[in-house]
C-alpha cells in the first residue's frame, strides 16, 4: 500500500515537473495552489475550470470575429485575447500566455494570417493543458483515495 | 553678425527699389493693357468692351496688390521669407531684368537729350556768327552802293551839268583813288556815256578813239592773261552805244569799250537806266582780272527825275551810266579777316536769283555735311538775290558730358540690379542652407530616436531575466533565514534593484539629454542611502581587501529632500568606477556641509600619508574642488544658499590607479573611456560618469575630480537638497529606535589612524554608543583602568590587533577586571581576521567585516553581545504574516473583468484574512462604493471594458467629495461605524503593466497606488500597509 502510494506520490512529482519543465505552467500555477487550503478545499480547480470555460468562451469569440467575411474587427479581437492573457497568467498557463502576447502582437499589428495562425495554436495548446491537468488531478485523486497526501512538489 | 547686417542693410534698399520698381512695373503693366486691349476691343462690342476693360482692372488690381504685398513682406524677411521667397524668386529674376532695361533705356535718353541740346546751341553759335557776317557784308555793300550813287549824282552834276565839263579822265580816276577807302567793296568805278549812232561820229572824234566791242567774236573773254586792248574790234552799228569815257585806274582798261555790247552789262545797263535804282549783275568773271565780280550800275540821268517817273521818261533822260566792280571774292575775304573767330567757320556766298543754279560767289566748295546756316543778304536789287551759307570747320566735339553722365546712370543702375540680384541669390541660399539644415536635423533626430529605441529595447531584454532575479530573492526571503542570511539576500536583492534601477537610468541617459528629465521630491534618509550603496559595494571590497568606509558629518541632517535614487546613481557610478580601478588601500566617502568645509578649510593641512583612512597617499582632495563655480578663487564663497536647502559636498576618495592626464580632459564624455584596454579588463560603458555629471547637475550642484597617476583619485561633487527635518523632531531623532538597546553603552576603538577611528566613531555612535578614541592599546587599557563608567567594548582595528594581540591578550588576562569589556575586532577581509585564533583564555572576539554600517553592526552586536536577540517583533516577520495581520478582517472590494483573475485575486487576498467582494466591471464597483458604504480598500482592474479603472476611479472620488461636502455641511449623517469625518477609500490599481506612465496615469486619477497583477506579497505590503494601521501596532 505504502509502495503504491509512494509509486503515486513520485509519479504525480515527476508528472508536475514535467509540466513545469515543458512549460505548460509557471510559478503563477504554485502560487494559486498555495491559496488552496482548508478554508476553500477546491480553489483551484474551480479556478481553473472557470479558465476553461473562459478559454471556450473567448475562443469561439474570437474564431467568429476572425471567420467574418470583410472587414475584422481587430479590436475586439484584441479585448477578448487580453482577457485570455489575463486569465492565463492568473493561473499560470504559461504556453498560452506566451501564445497570447504574439497574438496581441498580430492584432495590434493587424495580422489576419497571424491572428488566425494564433488562434488554433491558442486552441491547440488549452486543451493539450486541459488533458494534462485532467491527468494531474486524477493522479492526486488517486493519490488521495490511496490515502495518501498529496506531495508538495518543489520545482526547483 | 556682420554677414547679417549686411543682408539686412540690402534687405532694406531692396525694399527701397522694390517699391520704385512696382511703381514702374504697374505703370508699364497698366498701360500695355490698356493698348493691346484698346486693340483688340476695336473689333468687339461695347459689352465686350466693359468686360474686357474690368477684367483687365482686375488683373492690375491683382498684380498691384501681389507686388505690394511681397513687397511689404521684405522687412520680416528673415522671420517668414522661407515660404515666399520661392514664388518671389522668379519674380526678382524678372524685375532685374526689367529694371536693367528699363535703365538702359533711361541712358540712352539721357545721352540723346544731351547732345542734341549740344548741337542746339551749337546750331545757334553758327547762325548769330553767320547773321553777323551776312550783316556786316550788307551794311559794308550798301555804304559802297551809296557812295556810287553818289557818284553818279557827282557826274550828272560836274560832267553834265557844266559845260565844258569839268571832269576829264584824269580827274576822275584821281577822285576816285582818292575816295576808294568810301566804298571798300568796290575794286574799282568807271562811267559810260550814253552816245547815239548818231553822235557816234562825233563822239569818237571828240574823245580820239573808236567805241569797241567789249568781246571779239572769235575771243574767249574769260583768258585774261592775253588780254589786249587793241586787239579788240570798233563796235559794230548800233541803236546807240554805252562807251565807258571815265575809269578809276584799277580797271582803266575798260575806257572806250562799249558796256551795251557785253551781255551782262547790256542787261544791266537797261535795267538801270529804266528803274532808276542801283542794279547788280549776276558774278560773272572780270575782264582782266578774270575774277568773279560783281557790277553795279546807276543811271546817269539829265535832270532830276520825279520818284514816280516812268521807264520811258527815264530812258528819256538817261546821260550816261556808272557802274561800279565789286571783286566780291577778295572783299569777302577782307572783311571777314576783320572779324573774330574766323577759323571756326566757312563761309560761302551765292548768287541764288536762279534758285536751282546758285552760283558760288564766295568760299571753297567743300561738300556740305552736318550743320549749314543760311542767311539772305540784301544788297539793294530786287532782282537778285544773295545768300551767305556758314559751316562749321571743324566736326562737332565728342559730347563727353553727355556720354559720361548716362554712363554713370547705366553703372549705378547695374549696380543696383547686382546689389538686388546678389541680395536675392544670398537669401535663396540662405534659404537653401536652412533646407538642408533641417534635413539633417531631422536625420540626426531619427537616429537619436533609433538610437533610443535601441535602448529601450535591450534594456528591456536585460530587465526581464533580472526581474527572474529578484523574484527568486524575494522567495528565499520568504523562507526561515537568520540574521546573517538575511542579511546577505536582503544585499543580493538591493544589487539586483540597483541592476534594475540603473538600466532604467541608462534609459534616462536620453531624457537628460533632451531636458526632460525631472528630479523627485521625496524625504529620504541620507545615511540610509549611503549603507545601502556599502552593502552594494561590500562583498567585492572584501574580496579585494580594500577598505571601504563612509563617513558623513553630524551636522548633515537624517532625513532630507530630494531624489534618493538619482543621489544613489550618482554615488554607484563613482564609487563602482572607484573600486574597479583600486587594488589595496581604501575607498572613503565622506559627507559634508559645504559650510563646514569652509570652516575647516583653514585648518586642514596638506594631507600627509599617515592621515589617510589607510595610510596610503591620496590625491589632493581640494584640487577635485577647486574649479567649482559655487567657490570663488580665492576659496569664499560666493553665493549665499538659502537657508531651507542643504548644500552637501560629497567626496569619493580611493587609492586606485589615477586617471592619465592626458584622459582626464575627456572623462565626462559619454562613453568615452581611458582607453579601449580599460573596457576590455573592467568592462562598462563609460555612461556613468556622464550621467552623473547631468545628474549633478539637475541638482544644481557640480562635479570635479583631481588624479594623480599611480596614487588615485578623488572625485567631489556638491548637490543641493531641502531639509526634510520638521524642526521639532531635530533634537530627539538623533537615535533611531531600532537601535535603542544599545543607547547608554561605551566602547573604545583603538586606532592609530584618526581617519578611520573617525569613521568607527561616526557607525557607533549612530546606534547611540559613546565612543572613546585612543591610538594605541596601552591608552585603551589605562582608560580602562581609570575609567570611572563601565566600557562595554574594545573596538581594534585588525591591523593593531595583529601587531599586539598577543601582548594585549596577556595584558588582559593579567587583570580579570578587564573581562568584562567585549573585545571586538574590526576586519576590511572575512579570511584574515580568522586566520589568528590565538584566544586561548578569553572568548573569541567579535569579527566585524568592513565595510561598517548601522543594520550590520547592530546585528553583529545584537549576536556578539547576546543582547536584544529575541524573536524578532511581529512586523518584521516575513511579509505574509504581516500581510495577515493588516488584512484580517478587511473588507475589501476587487474589481476585475475577468473572471479567473478576479477569483485568484479573491483567493490570494482571502488567504491573508480579508474579507471578499468581487465585482466584475466598474459600474458595478461605483453602485457598491458609494458612500456610505463598509469598505477598506478597492483593488481595481485598469483595463475593462465599458468602464475602466481609471474612469471608475474617477468617479469614486467624485461621489467622495460630494459626500465629504455635505458632511462638512452637516446635511449627510455621520455613519455610527465610520467615526470618519471624511471619505476616501483607497484604491490601488491592479495592473499586469508596470510601465511608469501607468503609475504615473493612476495617480493622476485618484488612486493611490497600484499592485501588479499577478499579486506579489511583498509589493501587496508596501501598498497596503501604507493605508492600514497593523493591528498588532494599534494593540501594542
Amino acid at each position: 500500500m505504502d509502495a503504491l502510494i509512494a509509486q503515486l506520490q513520485r509519479q504525480f512529482r515527476d508528472y508536475t515537473i514535467s509540466l513545469y519543465q515543458q512549460g505548460f505552467l509557471d510559478d503563477q500555477f504554485t502560487e494559486l495552489k498555495k491559496l488552496q487550503d482548508d478554508g476553500s478545499p477546491d480553489f483551484v480547480s474551480e479556478v481553473l475550470s472557470l479558465f476553461f470555460e473562459d478559454c471556450v468562451k473567448l475562443i469561439s469569440n474570437m474564431a467568429r470575429a476572425l471567420d467574418t467575411t470583410g472587414t475584422v474587427d481587430f479590436s475586439q479581437v484584441g479585448a477578448s485575447v487580453h482577457q485570455l492573457k489575463g486569465s492565463s497568467s492568473s493561473v499560470g498557463a504559461k504556453r498560452v500566455k506566451t501564445l497570447c502576447v504574439s497574438f496581441k502582437e498580430c492584432c495590434e499589428a493587424k495580422n489576419y494570417e497571424g491572428c488566425v495562425r494564433c488562434l488554433q495554436q491558442v486552441d491547440i495548446e488549452y486543451k493539450a493543458l486541459k488533458t494534462k491537468l485532467q491527468d494531474m488531478f486524477n493522479l492526486e485523486k488517486q493519490i488521495i483515495q490511496a490515502g495518501g497526501i498529496v506531495p508538495q512538489v518543489d520545482i526547483n | 553678425m556682420s554677414l547679417f547686417h549686411v543682408l539686412g542693410f540690402g534687405v532694406k534698399i531692396g525694399h527701397l527699389f522694390w517699391m520704385l520698381c512696382c511703381w514702374f512695373v504697374s505703370w508699364f503693366v497698366d498701360n500695355g493693357i490698356e493698348d493691346k486691349s484698346g486693340l483688340l476691343v476695336g473689333s468687339v462690342g461695347d459689352l465686350e468692351k466693359t468686360k474686357m476693360t474690368t477684367l483687365k482692372k482686375k488683373n492690375k488690381m491683382w498684380f498691384w496688390n501681389k507686388i505690394s504685398s511681397s513687397g511689404l513682406k521684405i522687412p520680416s524677411f528673415s522671420y517668414q521669407f522661407l515660404g515666399s521667397v520661392k514664388f518671389n524668386k522668379a519674380w526678382w529674376r524678372k524685375l532685374v531684368v526689367v529694371w536693367v532695361v528699363f535703365w538702359v533705356l533711361v541712358s540712352i535718353w539721357t545721352f540723346w537729350y544731351f547732345s542734341s541740346q549740344a548741337m542746339e546751341k551749337r546750331k545757334e553759335t553758327l547762325a548769330s556768327m553767320c547773321d553777323e557776317r551776312a550783316r556786316m557784308l550788307q551794311d559794308q555793300f550798301n555804304v559802297s552802293m551809296n557812295h556810287v550813287q553818289a557818284m553818279s549824282i557827282l557826274i550828272s552834276t560836274f560832267h553834265h551839268g557844266k559845260i565844258p565839263s569839268a571832269i576829264d579822265q584824269r580827274t576822275f580816276s584821281e577822285y576816285t583813288d582818292r575816295t576808294s577807302f568810301e566804298r571798300p567793296l568796290t575794286s574799282g568805278v568807271a562811267y559810260a556815256m550814253r552816245v547815239l549812232h548818231s553822235e557816234r561820229e562825233e563822239f569818237e572824234r571828240q574823245q580820239g578813239w573808236t567805241i569797241r566791242k567789249m568781246y571779239s567774236l572769235e575771243q574767249n573773254p574769260v583768258h585774261k592773261d592775253d588780254y589786249d586792248l587793241e586787239a579788240l574790234e570798233p563796235s559794230p552799228v548800233q541803236e546807240e552805244y554805252a562807251p565807258v569815257i571815265f575809269a578809276q585806274d584799277t580797271v582803266s582798261h575798260v575806257v572806250s569799250l562799249d558796256m551795251l555790247s557785253g551781255k551782262e552789262d547790256r542787261e544791266n545797263v537797261l535795267r538801270a537806266r529804266s528803274s532808276g535804282k542801283g542794279v547788280l549783275t549776276a558774278p560773272f568773271p572780270l575782264i582782266k582780272t578774270n575774277r568773279l565780280g560783281v557790277i553795279l550800275t546807276f543811271a546817269v540821268y539829265k535832270r532830276d527825275l520825279p520818284s514816280n517817273a516812268t521807264p520811258k521818261e527815264r530812258i528819256e533822260a538817261t546821260n550816261g551810266y556808272l557802274g561800279g566792280v565789286f571783286d566780291i571774292e577778295s572783299l569777302v575775304e577782307n572783311l571777314l579777316q576783320q572779324l573774330a573767330s574766323k577759323q571756326t567757320i566757312l563761309v560761302n556766298v551765292y548768287d541764288i536769283t536762279n534758285h536751282s543754279q546758285p552760283i558760288s560767289m564766295y568760299g571753297t566748295n567743300v561738300s556740305a555735311d552736318g550743320l549749314e546756316r543760311v542767311s539772305p543778304l540784301i544788297f539793294g536789287d530786287p532782282l537778285r538775290k544773295h545768300e551767305m551759307r556758314c559751316r562749321f570747320k571743324q566736326k562737332p566735339p565728342w559730347p563727353v558730358l553727355s556720354m559720361v553722365t548716362s554712363f554713370g546712370i547705366l553703372v549705378i543702375a547695374l549696380l543696383v540690379a547686382h546689389i538686388i540680384h546678389a541680395t536675392v541669390s544670398r537669401i535663396h541660399k540662405v534659404e537653401e542652407d536652412c533646407d538642408k539644415m533641417k534635413q539633417l536635423k531631422k536625420k540626426a533626430e531619427a537616429a537619436d530616436v533609433a538610437k533610443s529605441q535601441f535602448l529601450a529595447t535591450v534594456s528591456h531584454e536585460i530587465r526581464t531575466p533580472m526581474n527572474g532575479v529578484l523574484g527568486m530573492l524575494h522567495m528565499l526571503m520568504d523562507t526561515e533565514l537568520d540574521v546573517t542570511q538575511q542579511d546577505y539576500v536582503r544585499t543580493a536583492q538591493a544589487s539586483g534593484k540597483a541592476l534594475v534601477s540603473l538600466i532604467n537610468e541608462v534609459l534616462d541617459q536620453a531624457k537628460i539629454e533632451s531636458g526632460k528629465l525631472e528630479l523627485e521630491e521625496v524625504r529620504f534618509d541620507l545615511r540610509g542611502i549611503l549603507d545601502d550603496v556599502l552593502s552594494l559595494f561590500s562583498s567585492k571590497s572584501q574580496q579585494k581587501g580594500v577598505e571601504l568606509a563612509v563617513y558623513i558629518s553630524d551636522r548633515v541632517p537624517d532625513m532630507l529632500i530630494g531624489d534618493p535614487g538619482r543621489f544613489r546613481q550618482i554615488l554607484t557610478n563613482l564609487m563602482g568606477n572607484s573600486i574597479k580601478f583600486t587594488e589595496k588601500g581604501h575607498i572613503f566617502v565622506t559627507v559634508h556641509l559645504v559650510d563646514e568645509l569652509f570652516e575647516s578649510i583653514d585648518g586642514e593641512t596638506a594631507s600627509s600619508p599617515e592621515s589617510t583612512l589607510s595610510g596610503l597617499p591620496v590625491a589632493d582632495r581640494q584640487r577635485s574642488w577647486e574649479n567649482f563655480k559655487a567657490f570663488s578663487s580665492n576659496g569664499h564663497r560666493s553665493f549665499e544658499p538659502s537657508p531651507p536647502d542643504i548644500n552637501l559636498i560629497v567626496s569619493v576618495e580611493d587609492t586606485g590607479v589615477g586617471i592619465p592626464v592626458e584622459a582626464q580632459s575627456r572623462i565626462f564624455t559619454p562613453f568615452m573611456q581611458v582607453g579601449p584596454s580599460i573596457s576590455r579588463t573592467h568592462g562598462g560603458t563609460g555612461i556613468g560618469l556622464s550621467i552623473s555629471k547631468c545628474l549633478v547637475g539637475l541638482m544644481k550642484g557640480e562635479i570635479g575630480f583631481s588624479s594623480t597617476p599611480k596614487v588615485g583619485s578623488t572625485f567631489t561633487f556638491t548637490a543641493v537638497f531641502s531639509n526634510g527635518m520638521q524642526p521639532a523632531e531635530r533634537k530627539n531623532d538623533n537615535n533611531q529606535p531600532i537601535f535603542s538597546e544599545f543607547r547608554g553603552m561605551k566602547a573604545v576603538v583603538v586606532d592609530h589612524r584618526p581617519a578611520r577611528a573617525k569613521v568607527s566613531w561616526y557607525h557607533f555612535q549612530r546606534l547611540g554608543i559613546r565612543v572613546e578614541v585612543v591610538p594605541r592599546v596601552e591608552q585603551a587599557l589605562h582608560y580602562l583602568k581609570i575609567g570611572t563608567t563601565t566600557v562595554n567594548m574594545i573596538l581594534i582595528e585588525q591591523e593593531i590587533w595583529n601587531r599586539e594581540a598577543d601582548d594585549f591578550i596577556k595584558k588582559l588576562q593579567k587583570d580579570p577586571l578587564f573581562l568584562s569589556p567585549k573585545l571586538i575586532l574590526l576586519a576590511n577581509s572575512v579570511e584574515s581576521s580568522i586566520s589568528e585564533a590565538l584566544c586561548t583564555g578569553i572568548d573569541p572576539p567579535i569579527v566585524i567585516v568592513k565595510p561598517l554600517r548601522a543594520s550590520m553592526l547592530a546585528a553583529t552586536l545584537q549576536r556578539g553581545l547576546g543582547i536584544g536577540i529575541r524573536e524578532p517583533p511581529q512586523h518584521k516577520g516575513p511579509p505574509a504574516l504581516i500581510l495577515r495581520n493588516l488584512l484580517l478582517g478587511r473588507k475589501i472590494l476587487i474589481v476585475d473583468d475577468n473572471n479567473v483573475n478576479l477569483r485568484v485575486a479573491a483567493g490570494a487576498l482571502k488567504k491573508y484574512g480579508a474579507d471578499v467582494v468581487c465585482a466584475e466591471s466598474g459600474i458595478k464597483a461605483i453602485s457598491l462604493l458609494k458612500p456610505p458604504h463598509e469598505f477598506d480598500a478597492c483593488f481595481m482592474d485598469i483595463q475593462m471594458p465599458e468602464m475602466d479603472g481609471f474612469e471608475a476611479t474617477r468617479r469614486i472620488r467624485d461621489m467622495e467629495e460630494e459626500m465629504n461636502k455635505r458632511i462638512k455641511n452637516g446635511e449627510a449623517l455621520i455613519v455610527e461605524n465610520g467615526n470618519k469625518t471624511s471619505w476616501h477609500l483607497p484604491v490601488l490599481a491592479m495592473t499586469a503593466d508596470v510601465i511608469q506612465a501607468t503609475h504615473e496615469e493612476c495617480l493622476k486619477c485618484g488612486m493611490d497606488g497600484y499592485v501588479s497583477k499577478p499579486f506579489e506579497a511583498e509589493q501587496l505590503y508596501r501598498e497596503v500597509s501604507r493605508f492600514f494601521n497593523s493591528p498588532s501596532d494599534t494593540e501594542s
